[in-house]
């Protein structure tokens, strides 16, 4: 059984690093977006013939605008950018807590559409009868409402009966995806295109960027968005990092047994936290409704609720580091689309740019965690 | 052919900056039984893992049967005819003996279970084991369990055997058993290497001694050169007492009653079978039994992590001097009055730490409700962390640094610290010198015993009877979840200890 050819050292063997400094971690993935530009160069050239250059700046242009563009109109392209930013960074706080506490709660975009719905409720239904003070509280209401139920739904039963909580998350998506339909087949249309048109269209009542709530800040329509996600960034971060509610969710997401140990009351901390997270989630259901579409439709969360674990996990749940994320990941998107539109390629082409480059990017992650030794080299590397 | 089975030649690993081994050489001949001994974090394991093929060392040659050899993977440690018992098991419960020995193995045509069984009793009968080829896993003992793990490696050809802590989980008569077939295997020509911390073992089974000290090779000596003393002296650099300081209770007062308690698994099964005692203060109050005998429901029925079925614990208040009954309240509530539980469980973390926080996080484990505020307060946990590593000695870059970090020694400092921080009436611990070096063990020891100079009742859940003797006042032995006896700590021995813990109560 013994082999008798003298066995060789590997190849190659991967190491433990230890803690990299943070500027050595910013060059790796520095170096990870270079390569990844040249493999999608690489791909660009090879599938259409395309100037690889031309479909970057074609990426630029449709996020940043036109440089010969009136500056009106580029501020628009901005701006929209910077809205889809600041709804994924929404729903990717919303899932913060429930990933620290291990809940893998991958029902974002139910807990989204469930907000957005209760939202349109509220504007349909009170719209053009209230002051548009109270008709905002009562969207904000209504969504943080719908969005915590939803997300309190699997807390409860992981609570007490320990049922899987992403198979049950994930459920809920569904259900919440018939509701809307079913919604939107009772509100508007039996016959025809099943859509629900702008809401209020005619008074705009409960349209955050045209109501008098923006209207102090002139043409910049979505500061509002933004003050509100920006502020929501902060209450997590310090949230997490500095309260009981924080201390104990983490307690829980480590060691349930050590959470016991500590008198910590383990159900109440998985329903607590699931409230407040699929509350969020009902806001940014909230803000895409009243903010952006003014409408909803089974496609209003557009997959967010899924793109923003993405973007939870690539900052290590770090609130400011998912700024940088969220807009990454939103630029992308866009870039996508207008290289699709400009460049007559299929959008499907771009979206193979954006996966080549999350793969370095999180490819790059292994070089930051090990390091590699090859055989023979050992003796030098000492 | 060489007389060596092993030979290791300035093996190196490092683990970034930290050197686990730094060039360790070291012999193992055929036909002898060879002790490793070292403090925790002396690298045993870590060099044991380089021949199992677990690591791959940075530096250095190993050389086997005289030719040199390189051990990527578990696989070519298993050709090389290596074979390592780990402290855990790895079986699967609901296979038979036989089926877990094969399991794994390469063969040609149809499985023929009689044949192995056949080849199996052949290895018993050989070496002297005790054990049914066709007995469920899960109906087996833990030493029935380690005795399949052994007949798995012989059973695959192992000519080289590594033991880590064999007799961690054994009474005293199952390790002698375990002894005898390691003699006999010995008598057979095969290398065995045992890692263990019990020194009256070592000197008792092994013919030399290798020692480690911080990832370096001491020395080693022939057994019957050496006593616990040069041992211990070997292993730690400097001259350590091994006598546990025991003074006699002062003034005991009654502070806890136990009557009656049965408390039941979620199956059904009884953990607890009506156990009573009292537990007075300045006393340190040992339980022994072996694993599973229900210290760990006893523990937590009093510390009011479980509900018992029947039975009442009482606690007398010493602030108030009343007597209040514990059965029904929160945990919490249970520790608010002073009474701390500390368990270490096996792999140290589980329980009472939390492995990503570093060591003001930990302590706020236990503190962080405090003030009515929102956030939480971490100045009071930091001067906590700080006085611990000051006073325990622990050895942490810093009290940031993820608990998981530390090694197993200094994440049991941290747990034990913290329950005594808030100088407890009742401090429980169980396991608390778990895997610990010797020197560790003497500085939990030595805390113990000043807790119980202070007036404080502790609850010693220990696996060591040597230490159980040595250190406690009286010992409770339990049994299947019956209490088997309570001995005074003083004039009780060992071998009448070992027998109550595999005794049923009559009558019962």
């Amino acid at each position: 059984m013994k082999k008798e050819q003298t066995l060789r050292e590997p190849f190659v063997r991967m190491v433990k690093r230890d803690a990299m400094p943070g500027w050595q971690r910013a060059c790796i993935y520095a170096l990870a977006l270079l390569l990844a530009l040249i493999v999608c160069s690489a791909v660009i050239v090879a599938f259409t013939g395309l100037n690889p250059v031309t479909v970057f700046k074609t990426m630029f242009e449709t996020t940043f605008g036109t440089p010969d563009l009136a500056w009106k109109n580029r501020a628009m392209s901005i701006w929209t950018t910077v809205r889809d930013t600041m709804i994924l960074l929404c729903v990717a706080l919303a899932l913060v807590p429930a990933f620290r506490m291990r809940f893998w709660n991958i029902g974002g975009e139910g807990q989204i559409l469930v907000g957005g719905l209760a939202t349109a409720f509220a504007m349909r239904q009170f719209g053009d009868a209230m002051p548009t003070w109270l008709l905002f509280t009562y969207m904000v209401c209504f969504s943080l409402l719908a969005g915590m139920v939803w997300g309190l739904l699997p807390a409860v039963f992981k609570a007490f009966w320990n049922t899987n909580e992403t198979l049950f998350t994930l459920m809920m998506n569904y259900i919440a995806i018939q509701i809307v339909s079913a919604f939107s087949i009772l509100w508007e249309a039996k016959q025809g295109s099943g859509s629900i048109g702008v809401i209020n269209k005619a008074t705009k009542a409960g349209h955050m960027t045209t109501s008098w709530l923006s209207g102090a800040f002139g043409t910049k329509n979505y500061i509002i968005d933004v003050m509100i996600v920006l502020a929501l960034t902060i209450l997590i971060f310090v949230y997490m990092k500095y309260t009981k509610h924080g201390y104990e969710l983490t307690v829980v997401g480590e060691s349930g047994n050590t959470a016991r140990y500590a008198g910590i009351n383990v159900r109440r901390v998985i329903i607590r936290t699931m409230a407040l997270s699929g509350a969020l989630c009902g806001l940014a259901g909230f803000i895409l409704v009243s903010g952006s579409s003014h409408t909803i439709s089974t496609n209003t969360a557009g997959g967010r609720g899924f793109t923003a674990i993405i973007v939870a996990w690539l900052a290590k749940f770090n609130p400011f580091m998912m700024i940088v994320i969220s807009f990454f990941l939103v630029f992308m998107d866009y870039g996508a689309k207008g290289v699709a539109t400009s460049c007559g390629l299929n959008k499907a082409f771009s979206d193979i740019i954006t996966g080549i480059i999350l793969f370095f990017i999180l490819g790059s992650e292994f070089f930051i965690n090990y390091r590699l030794v090859f055989r023979g080299g050992r003796k030098e590397a000492l | 052919m060489s007389q060596n089975a092993i030979e290791l030649k300035n093996i190196s690993k490092y683990f970034g900056p930290v050197a686990a081994n730094h060039h360790v050489s070291l012999t193992v001949r055929k036909g002898e039984i060879l002790s490793l001994l070292g403090e925790n974090g002396s690298g045993k394991t870590t060099l044991m893992n380089m021949l199992s093929g677990i690591y791959y060392p940075d530096e250095g040659e190993i050389y086997i049967d005289g030719k040199e050899a390189a051990i990527r993977s578990p696989r070519d440690a298993f050709e090389h005819g290596i074979g390592m018992i780990h402290q855990h098991f790895k079986l699967v419960d609901i296979f038979t003996a036989a089926e877990n020995i094969i399991l794994g193995m390469e063969g040609k045509g149809r499985l023929n279970l009689a044949e192995a069984s056949a080849k199996i009793r052949a290895l018993c009968e050989k070496y002297g084991f005790k054990i049914d080829p066709d007995e469920k896993v899960y109906n087996m003992s833990v030493s029935e369990k380690q005795t399949v793990e052994i007949i798995k490696q012989l059973y695959r050809g192992a000519d080289i055997l590594i033991l880590d802590e064999p007799t961690a989980v054994l009474t005293p008569q199952e390790t002698e058993r375990l002894f005898e077939v390691l003699r006999n295997m010995r008598a057979d020509g095969k290398a065995i290497i045992i890692i263990t911390h019990k020194l009256n073992e070592v000197l008792e089974i092994s013919d030399r001694v290798a020692v480690l000290r911080k990832g370096e090779y001491i020395g080693s000596i022939e057994t019957a050169q050496a006593t616990e003393k040069s041992l211990t002296d070997m292993m730690v650099g400097h001259k350590v007492d091994l006598d546990i300081e025991r003074v006699d209770p002062v003034t005991p007062v009654p502070r806890l009653f136990v009557k009656n308690l049965t408390c039941v698994d979620k199956y059904g099964a009884k953990t607890l079978d009506d156990v009573s005692f009292e537990v007075t203060s300045g006393e340190i109050f040992g339980i022994a039994g072996i694993a599973g005998a229900g210290q760990k429901s006893l523990l937590e029925a009093i510390a009011g992590l479980e509900t018992p079925v029947s039975g009442s614990i009482r606690f007398i208040d010493p602030r108030t001097g009343k007597e209040e009954e514990l059965v029904g309240k929160s945990p919490k509530a249970i520790r608010d009055m002073g009474v701390a539980l500390s368990f270490v469980p096996e792999d140290r973390l589980g329980m009472g730490l939390v492995g990503a926080m570093g060591m003001t996080g930990n302590m706020m484990v236990r503190s962080y409700r405090d003030g009515k505020s929102l956030f939480t307060e971490t100045k009071k946990p930091r001067v906590l962390s700080e006085d611990i590593v000051k006073q325990l000695d622990v050895v942490t870059p810093s009290i940031n640094t993820p608990v998981r970090r530390l090694s197993g020694g200094n994440v049991q400092k941290v747990l034990v610290g913290r329950e005594i921080a808030n100088s407890p009436a009742v401090l429980m611990t169980a396991y608390a010198v778990r895997g610990l070096d010797i020197n560790t063990s003497y500085t939990i020891y030595n805390l113990l015993g000043d807790e119980k100079k202070r007036g404080s009742a502790v609850v010693f859940v220990g696996e060591d009877l040597d230490v159980l003797l040595a250190l406690c006042d009286r010992i409770m032995v339990l049994s299947s979840g019956q209490v088997t006896g309570i001995v005074d700590a003083r004039s009780a021995t060992k071998e009448q200890i070992g027998l109550m813990m595999t005794q049923r109560r009559k009558g019962a």
